[in-house]
């Protein structure tokens, strides 16, 4: 059922380069049944996940042989982690088209390249054969070209070719890396749960194992190669900037979680403390970077670095707490930053056409755009870690490994928690609570798309916050599977 | 059927549909002879891999050399194209000199001709210096065919000034050809020497594989863009031949296949382009709007040379880099597929470059729709088919190549 | 189910409020008055122990449970917040906005779940939760300098919220659980971890240096919001040392008690001193509502049961009276038109009423024997003083500088020479009369009789 999101996503894509050119409505429509159809089987592998009585154990939906002549097959599977983040991607896609419903010139163009790119995440997501992986991690990468460049705003093609010369660069790095794995073990597969097995020799893994999560962990936003991630997310449309910073963030952090980790467990412990250190940095840098910028945008763009830190930070403490709470944060924070980017493009930058903190302050939105205000201040309260939403849980669990494996670096993280405060406090006060009670622009209203999309991220982020067994009764026990057992040798947790 | 007759068909196709996508009426009044110097170079390319001894191999090699030098001078009204026949002329005479040279000396040094005859004589007796020259004369010949750098420099000015489907029919079929060939003698005729030659190889493939791409990426001519990225593939096609040789066929004659197929299908749409306004980048500005199918094939085509997935070019790439670091001993060569792969990751950019002028930018003042023969049209749709469903299912391709090798083994 | 229900009502009150405006906002704090006070009835105050529990699994692998119950210490908290909730709306009835009084049914909401709440993850999110409404509350209908003072409540008690909550992880992280009872009986936290739990609880009471945050936000917020803050969310910060720090560090506050017992003396005595020197009204309130605080850390500090019952005791009357005095505060700066003190003279000869009852506050505030202020004061200093000596000692200055800075104000305020504009300055009408009223009374009432509340306390 869940490999249907693959194929219904690719579908959509076709089918709509085929519709005829100047008819925008036909185009959002066809795209908004392929993106509900794939929303409908991620979360039927999700309930059949949870329901299962081993939610942890890996599911095979697809295993055929595809290129016999170098071991590749076309294998698809699933486990607590990949039906939680095809579940991201599947809500993510919907509220994505929703908040571009007003996309007029080129749509069917948009939407095709925006239906292959999610039909790309949904590859990544559901892939165990590492070639087939990096297939759909490859295919990727164009769609998110064209959307900027074609749709984007500020400096579009340089945010544009930036990207995806970062993410092409970060995947060469992966295929050298994969190919060098695949000839050592001489096995003639590219199954991962295979290669797993393979007893890499150490000092081959140190470096395989650097390269590789190096090249997953730029798409990550692994400090200090974030940067083409707020240049990137400002330049986008918002559907794209949503999509960018909500779930393709987050293949690099999956990659590097689940080829990088599970494939070099021992050049994982050879570098584990310096990658964290490097995750704490972007946890401070990008909240501090955010407090001081003047652009609406730009705010969020470095608040994404901040957040994806937390993941990154998650993933190394080897706990199984810290890398549960990495996952469910991969999770929380693919729908809070689509839910604030949605407000600060969708909502503002389409009406006030300015994204200037200063220039927003005079035009007094809390009166003149309520919804949108209401929506930030929610956004605002998720974003900041409160608790009642879901980055709380997922914080709390990032931070509680953090603590029993680095706990200065924890203590410095909380600091990052603090700065985010003042941030996203600082943005939101500039941007809807002017002082000037008088002034009030008028805008038009927002539109019922926007608002169900709206209200449908803030149900996800909600319902987690107070339910989190939502998805940890998915999450935790994949940790326990066969799989993953080598991370824990050595670990002791 | 064996891999010559792979490599012969593959040939004879692309000929076929260089020849049927040519229009010679537009640049030429001589269509009849164009048509046999078409004809007279595909011929010297069969006999090319069919050739099994280094004779016969030099003299299909002229003739499919004249054969195009002459073609390349066929636009009698356009200064450029007779430069770039000169041009290549007087390199390929160069470099035909010194294949002959390095043959002759081969000859000296083994007494004789055969390829199998020559690696028996070889092994037979301890190598002479002299061998080596000939080999590396040799070697440098082929490179020039190949425009592999650093003997590539007539490349650019040919693929820009020649008319544009003798420039596809260059790029792509006499690749095949020649890089054919150039595995058999080395392969068959000078397997002892591997040690040898391979280091002359890798040298090549990497100034090869930078060169074409840094080059590649401040070009503001299409043609001369492909020319030089013609040099880097030449370079990512050099390194299947460092690989094992039950590795380093398929990966060979898949990658240059694939790579002939795509080169063809993005000359055929510049080509198109040119007779509707120019073959510079500007000129392809919002291409998409007034030809959007065929947009799209060229989308496919510059794809499949930066070597994104699921089309053929990466898959090509991708056997090659596997091919090469799995050859003995293991992992030996990474360091060249960290290169290969770094310069791969520089093209995305040119490449992107071409595709941002046809989709992103907005059309500059001509925006008529464009109308190309239909023929012309079916053949790039049909290319582009190709090279997706090669990257998706290159089995279709692979299954062959290496029953073809494990039948008739070299 | 009950307290579960309490929490509940203004929660939902505040959505309805929404849509049907204040009457139904104070509908909503009423019914939630009436329900504590049904609670306080089948409240057994001789049973030891929490009453009216609730559990619920929420998430099992990480310790949080869904956890309420209601000791004596609770139910007279919640008694608190139900009392000043209608107080505080009635206060602000001039605001037309049902935002504001939404925003204030959510903080009530939040007060009744942190006073309930008896696991920290539990705990930890009315803690939070109930700042996003006041930060709201003081920015948008607050004074001139309202947003500063909002952002620089919001981020100092984030400030500690985060710190505690990194010290909470560290203390999941060793012994495995959130639950309260659990960790005063296991955790063997180290003094950094009490570090971390201390700031957080000091920067909410607040105590001296990380008070900063207080006389501003206090001055500019609304009235009704300043009522609350003073009255309820002020408590929250003791109500954390006395369920959360006492408990699961004793050791450690008997380590530290000595300096712990100057930071109170201070809070005492520093805050009082700045009130000497203070101009705005209102800020006269604020920095006397930290002194008064003062005493009930320094009775925690003093660690004796009997100075835990005057804690307490404290911590309701001076919500009461302190709510009072900003009740009265507003409504002079709504009739004059301005908080500063030498604006206004001899206001007792037109407006006797409002003196007569601004005066017991006053009075109340300062500690007089008869009013309630006086008998939490007197239990803490009765136990402190044999236990903390010269911090104690020095804490009786405040007392002092209490009683001189009210006084004046008192003589500045009501009595002198009555300048011209204020010659037809209206006196208390009935409808602030009534609304004033509950609160007068019960400074009478505990004055002279604290039984009821001590009762509920000796066995928590």
């Amino acid at each position: 059922m869940l490999a249907w999101t693959i194929y219904i996503s690719f579908a959509g894509a076709a089918l709509l380069m085929c519709l005829p050119e100047k008819r925008p409505a036909a185009a959002r429509w066809t795209a908004l049944v392929a993106a509900l159809a794939g929303l409908a089987c991620a979360v039927a592998g999700w309930m059949a996940c949870r329901q299962s009585p081993n939610p942890g154990a890996l599911v095979d939906l697809v295993n055929k042989a595809w290129i016999p002549e170098v071991g590749v097959r076309f294998h698809l599977a699933s486990d607590g982690i990949s039906v939680t983040l095809a579940l991201l991607t599947g809500i993510a896609a919907v509220v994505g088209i929703l908040f571009s419903w007003n996309i007029e010139q080129r749509a069917k163009e948009f939407f095709a390249l925006y239906l292959a790119l999610i039909g790309g995440v949904y590859g990544v997501f559901l892939s165990f054969d590492l070639f087939l992986l990096f297939v759909f991690y490859e295919i990727a990468i164009i769609p998110k070209y064209f959307l900027i460049a074609i749709w984007g705003s500020t400096r579009r093609e340089y945010g544009a070719m930036k990207l995806a010369l970062y993410s092409f660069v970060g995947s060469a790095m992966v295929l050298v890396g994969l190919i060098a794995a695949y000839v050592v073990a001489g096995s003639q597969t590219f199954d991962l749960v295979e290669l797993a097995k393979y007893p890499f020799p150490a000092a081959f893994q140190n470096w395989a194992f650097l390269l590789v999560f190096i090249g997953f962990a730029i798409l990550a936003g692994l400090w200090p190669f974030h940067t083409w991630a707020p240049t990137g997310h400002v330049a986008a449309p918002t559907a794209a900037s949503m999509l960018l910073a909500g779930v393709v963030m987050k293949l690099g952090a999956y990659g590097a979680l689940r080829v990088g980790m599970t494939l070099f467990p021992i050049g994982l412990h050879t570098w584990q403390n310096y990658i964290a250190t490097l995750a704490v940095i972007g946890i401070v840098y990008g909240a501090t970077v955010a407090l001081v910028q003047k652009d609406f945008k730009f705010v969020i763009g470095y608040s994404s670095v901040s957040h994806m830190g937390f993941v990154l930070l998650g993933m190394m403490t080897l706990s199984q707490i810290g890398l549960s709470g990495a996952t469910l944060q991969m999770f929380s924070h693919g729908i809070i930053a689509g839910l604030l980017f949605a407000v600060v493009g969708r909502m503002v930058y389409d009406r006030a056409h300015t994204r200037d903190l200063g220039t927003l302050q005079g035009m007094n939105l809390s009166k003149s755009l309520p919804f949108a205000a209401v929506t930030f201040v929610i956004a605002g309260a998720a974003s900041m870690g409160l608790p009642g939403f879901s980055g709380f849980i997922a914080e709390l669990q990032v931070l509680t490994g953090a603590w029993r494996a680095f706990p200065t670096l924890m203590m410095l993280a909380a600091l990052g928690v603090i700065v985010g405060v003042a941030f996203t406090l600082r943005a939101m006060t500039k941007a809807f609570f002017s002082e000037d009670a008088a002034a009030r622009s008028h805008f038009p209203a927002i539109t019922i798309p926007e608002r169900i999309g709206a209200l449908t991220l803030v149900a996800a982020t909600l319902a987690i916050g107070l339910y989190p067994r939502l998805l940890m009764d998915v999450i935790t026990p994949s940790f326990n599977s066969p799989l993953m057992q080598p991370l824990w040798k050595g670990a002791g947790r | 059927m064996t891999l010559t007759h792979i490599a012969q068909i593959a040939i004879i196709l692309l000929a076929l549909l260089a020849a049927g996508l040519s229009k010679p009426r537009g640049f030429t009044r001589h269509v009849g002879e164009y048509f046999a110097l078409l004809l007279l170079a595909s011929l010297g390319m069969v006999i090319l891999v069919g050739a099994d001894n280094l004779l016969l191999i030099f003299v299909a090699l002229e003739l499919l050399s004249v054969s195009v030098y002459a073609l390349a001078a066929f636009d009698k009204s356009s200064p450029a194209s007779a430069e770039a026949a000169l041009k290549y002329f007087l390199f390929g005479g160069m470099a035909a000199a010194f294949t002959l040279f390095g043959i002759s000396l081969v000859y000296g040094v083994t007494g004789e001709i055969r390829l199998e005859a020559i690696a028996n004589a070889l092994a037979a007796k301890p190598a002479e210096p002299i061998f080596y020259v000939g080999l590396v004369m040799t070697l440098c010949g082929f490179a020039f065919k190949l425009a592999a750098a650093p003997f590539h420099w007539w490349a650019p000015d040919v693929y820009q000034g020649a008319p544009t489907p003798v420039a596809a029919f260059i790029a792509s079929s006499s690749k095949v050809a020649s890089f054919y060939v150039l595995a058999r003698i080395l392969f068959i005729a000078f397997p002892g020497a591997r040690t040898d030659w391979m280091s002359i190889i890798a040298a090549l493939a990497v100034i090869s594989m930078l060169l074409g791409n840094v080059a590649a990426l401040v070009q503001t001519s299409v043609k001369r863009l492909l020319a030089y990225s013609a040099v880097a593939h030449a370079g990512y096609a050099l390194l299947a031949l460092l690989a094992d040789p039950q590795h380093a066929w398929p990966a060979l004659i898949f990658y240059t296949i694939t790579y002939a197929v795509t080169v063809l299908g993005a000359f055929t749409v510049v080509a198109v382009a040119e007779q509707n306004g120019g073959a510079n980048m500007r000129d392809l500005a919002g291409l998409s709007r007034r030809a959007p199918v065929m947009s799209f094939c060229m989308l496919v085509f510059m794809l499949s040379l930066a070597g994104i997935p699921p089309l053929a070019g990466f898959f090509g790439k991708f056997y090659v880099f596997i091919a090469a670091a799995s050859a003995a001993p293991r992992l030996g060569l990474l360091w060249l597929v960290i290169v290969a792969v770094a310069a791969s990751a520089i093209s995305l950019y040119y490449y992107l470059q071409v595709l941002k002028q046809i989709y992103a930018t907005a059309p500059g003042e001509k925006t008529a729709p464009l109308a190309p023969a239909y023929f012309t049209q079916a053949a790039i749709v049909f290319m582009a088919c190709a090279v997706v469903g090669l990257g998706c299912f290159p089995s279709l391709l692979l299954t062959r190549i290496t029953a073809a090798l494990t039948a008739h083994p070299f | 189910m009950k307290l579960t229900l309490l929490t509940l009502i203004p929660l939902v009150g505040g959505v309805l409020t929404l849509r049907w405006g204040r009457k139904a906002a104070l509908a909503a704090s009423l019914a939630a008055l009436a329900f504590v006070g049904v609670l306080w009835a089948m409240f057994d105050s001789s049973a030891t122990g929490l009453q009216f529990v609730e559990r619920a699994s929420w998430v099992p692998s990480l310790g949080m449970e869904y956890s309420l119950g209601a000791d004596g210490l609770g139910l007279l908290m919640l008694a608190l917040s139900a009392l000043l909730t209608p107080f505080a709306m009635a206060a602000s009835w001039k605001i037309k906005d049902n935002l504001y009084f939404a925003l204030t049914l959510f903080v009530e909401a939040g007060l009744f779940g942190t006073f309930t709440a008896q696991n920290f993850a539990h705990w930890f999110i009315f803690w939070e939760l109930s700042l996003i409404p006041a930060f709201f509350l003081i920015k948008l209908w607050g004074g001139p300098k309202a947003s500063r003072a909002a952002f620089q409540f919001f981020l100092y008690t984030m400030v500690g919220s985060v710190t505690m909550l990194a010290a909470f992880i560290a203390l999941y992280a060793s012994t495995g659980v959130f639950d309260f009872a659990q960790l005063s009986k296991s955790g063997h936290p180290t003094m950094l971890i009490f570090l971390g739990v201390f700031l957080g609880f000091a920067v909410k009471v607040p105590l001296v240096p990380f008070h900063t945050w207080l006389p501003d936000a206090y001055a500019e917020a609304p009235t009704g919001t300043s009522m609350l803050l003073t009255g309820a969310m002020s408590k929250m910060g003791v109500y954390g040392f006395l369920r959360i720090l006492v408990p699961i560090f004793p050791e450690q506050l008997k380590a530290a008690q000595t300096p712990l017992l100057w930071l109170a003396a201070a809070t005492i005595v520093l805050p009082a001193a700045a009130a000497f020197a203070q101009r705005d009204l209102k800020r006269i309130v604020a920095y006397s509502s930290i002194n008064h605080l003062g005493y009930c850390m320094l009775g925690i500090f003093a660690a004796t049961p009997a100075a835990y019952n005057g804690v307490v005791l404290q911590m309701f009357n001076h919500g009461i009276t302190a709510a009072a005095l900003f009740y009265f505060v507003g409504l002079i700066e709504e009739r004059g038109g301005s908080r500063d003190l030498y604006h206004y003279g001899g206001l007792r000869q037109v407006a006797p009423v409002f003196c007569g009852l601004m005066g017991i506050t006053v009075f109340a505030s300062v500690g007089l024997p008869g009013l309630n202020g006086f008998v939490g004061e007197f239990l803490i200093y009765q136990s402190a003083l044999p236990q903390a000596g010269w911090p104690a000692l020095v804490s009786v200055l405040g007392l002092l500088l209490t009683a001189i800075f009210y006084l004046t104000l008192l003589q500045r305020v009501f009595t002198g020479l009555l300048p011209a504009q204020w010659r037809h300055w209206p006196d208390l009408t009935a409808r602030e009369r009534w609304i004033a009223a509950p609160a007068i009374a019960l400074m009478f009432a505990l004055g002279v009789y604290p039984q009821p509340l001590l009762r509920l306390l000796n066995l928590s």
